[in-house]
């Protein structure tokens, strides 16, 4: 990974893009909670032209239609200003449910499903792992820390972020594919999002914490040294 | 006149550890500012704990508070934040404050900068330090909203040794309503006892994402078992269950300290690192030099666990004969 001329970013011409991993599994909890329940998967993604690759994967794996925000500015603004660019979107859609993934690979900052059920006015749950609709309210099984559970009661409609290894992934069969080709892709105008107030001043690399004995050579050498640290330095083989 | 505003947390009748290092990092940041600390714990009869709270503290009481839900301590934040005005809120970056902080943030039209590992202080404004794709690089941030809202990463800043009681409790009763609160929440459990205790063993070999398929898992327990220490796990292979929960180490799973803990094919995300950089010695396998792994690493190898590996197992074997 490259840091840009500027110091702002990263340089972007050598990377390939994919689907966050954790909106993956958000993805496929709205389909099979469609398999259970009927209704309308729509799938809604923020980005440049080339997230339409992305948008054409889900409808491949089975969301019925999509809304493209079509924006180059998304990587420039922050989180506040991604919720925004979404619920402006989401709003006349109505939706009875809105799942995001928990958390960004890139930035991480972990909110932009929080900050949107507050924009749409809705209830939430995070970091869940477990979703199960009654009527018109849901019952969902969120992750505490150190190995706990709890679960959550609330009313429909609200926004739920889904914790990554909530279901097993599917893969869009070719068939699928096929099907993705006539499916509605709408493009909607990126309106809603201000100047950041949370802007990304600088990215650097970071420091080193401790100081790594690197072992070099083959792995077989590698491996002798690395033996010999552990029998004579830590003093755990032997 | 403008303060630092911590936010407390409890669970199951503690303190969270981490308050103390999100108490740590917005002492430091008020003393550098020159402006006041103070710190708010939210919940149901506090009297008596809030006075283990060194400096001023807040405690927010209210019967709907006494289990959590975003919806009532989100309310009742922001209520505290109206009525004494703070200019900067600073969370631990606990599943809890995840949870509901940003909401708290957008009520105000800010962001919540969460998970940061540094404040740096330049006469009287602050920037931000975190980091981004999970450890790879460092980001600087900046807030220009008229109220900064911040959330301190686990293990970033150092808890205070000890802790000075003080008397100085000022009770706050936000206002409240059943109807409110939309989530119903119910008693935390765990989903099975646990036949797996990492944290006893002196030896973890702890495999990740680099292991590419269920099938190479044995090589790593065949190391494992080389080394006389237990098998273990970074969150996407137990996702993809190819090893059980309950290896898991990391913030969602288990901590441990041994005292060796190999990470092979781990790349180092914070969500792993927090459950085992506490251990004494820590080695790292991985073929990408800037893993974060070798950051926290005693020892490391950069190359192809396939081929490193297999040469390790053969190598202890020996050492042990």
């Amino acid at each position: 990974m490259r840091i840009d001329a500027q110091g702002k970013w990263i340089v972007e011409d050598d990377l390939t893009f994919e689907i966050n991993e954790p909106d993956a599994y958000a993805l496929e909890e709205a389909l099979q909670l469609k398999e259970k329940h009927q209704g309308e998967v729509i799938a809604i993604c923020a980005g440049p032209a080339r997230a339409a690759s992305t948008i054409r994967e889900a409808l491949a794996k089975g969301a019925d239609r999509a809304i493209h925000i079509e924006s180059d500015g998304v990587a420039s603004t922050d989180t506040l200003g991604v919720a925004s660019l979404l619920a402006e979107a989401i709003k006349g859609e109505s939706p009875d449910l809105v799942l995001t993934g928990l958390q960004s690979d890139d930035l991480g900052f972990g909110q932009t499903g929080v900050v949107l059920a507050e924009l749409l006015g809705m209830p939430h749950g995070t970091i869940i792992m477990q979703v199960e609709v009654d009527g018109s309210s849901l019952r969902v099984k969120r992750e505490l820390e150190d190995g706990w559970f709890q679960h959550v009661t609330m009313p429909m409609p609200a926004v739920l972020t889904i914790q990554s290894g909530i279901n097993r992934l599917r893969y869009a069969t070719l068939m699928g594919i096929k099907k993705a080709k006539s499916k509605e892709l709408k493009t909607a105008p990126a309106s809603g999002a201000g100047d950041p107030v949370a802007p990304l001043e600088s990215v650097f690399q970071p420091q080193k914490e401790k100081k790594t004995q690197m072992l070099e050579g083959d792995a077989r050498a590698a491996a002798a040294a690395l033996v010999e640290k552990l029998k004579f330095e830590v003093r755990v083989l032997g | 006149m403008s303060f630092v505003l911590v936010v407390l947390e409890r669970s199951a009748g503690k303190w969270h550890k981490m308050s103390w290092e999100a108490l740590a990092a917005g002492q430091a940041m008020a003393s550098e500012l020159g402006i006041p600390c103070a710190s708010a714990v939210l919940g149901k009869d506090l009297a008596e704990v809030a006075r283990e709270i060194p400096g001023k503290a807040y405690a927010v009481e209210h019967d709907l508070l006494s289990d959590y839900t975003a919806d009532g301590f989100t309310l009742a934040l922001e209520q505290l934040i109206r009525q004494e005005n703070p200019a900067y809120v600073v969370f631990p970056h606990t599943y809890q404050v995840r949870d509901f902080a940003p909401r708290v943030a957008t009520r105000f039209g800010a962001v919540l900068l969460s998970d940061l590992v540094g404040i740096r202080v330049k006469g009287n404004a602050a920037n931000y330090e975190r980091q981004l794709f999970q450890g790879k690089l460092m980001a600087r941030m900046l807030s220009k909203s008229s109220r900064a809202f911040l959330s301190i990463q686990a293990g970033a800043y150092r808890a205070a040794e000890s802790r000075e009681a003080n008397q100085e409790v000022v009770a706050f009763a936000p206002t409240l309503d059943a109807s409110q609160i939309r989530q119903k929440p119910e008693a935390p459990f765990r989903e099975s006892a646990r036949a797996v205790d990492l944290t006893a063993a002196d030896i973890i070999v702890s495999v990740g994402r680099g292991i590419k398929e269920k099938e190479n898992i044995a090589m790593i327990e065949e190391l494992a078992t080389a080394l006389g220490g237990e098998l273990a796990a970074s969150r996407p292979i137990c996702d993809s269950g190819w090893l059980p929960m309950e290896r898991q180490v990391g913030s969602s799973g288990q901590t441990v300290a041994p005292k060796v803990y190999m990470a092979v094919g781990i790349s180092g995300a914070i969500q792993h690192l927090v459950g085992m950089k506490g251990a004494k010695t820590i080695v790292a396998i991985n073929k990408d030099p800037n893993a974060p792994i070798f950051e926290v690493a005693d020892y490391g190898i950069c190359g192809d666990l396939f081929e490193v590996v297999p040469a390790l197992i053969e190598e202890v074997k020996k050492a042990k004969s």
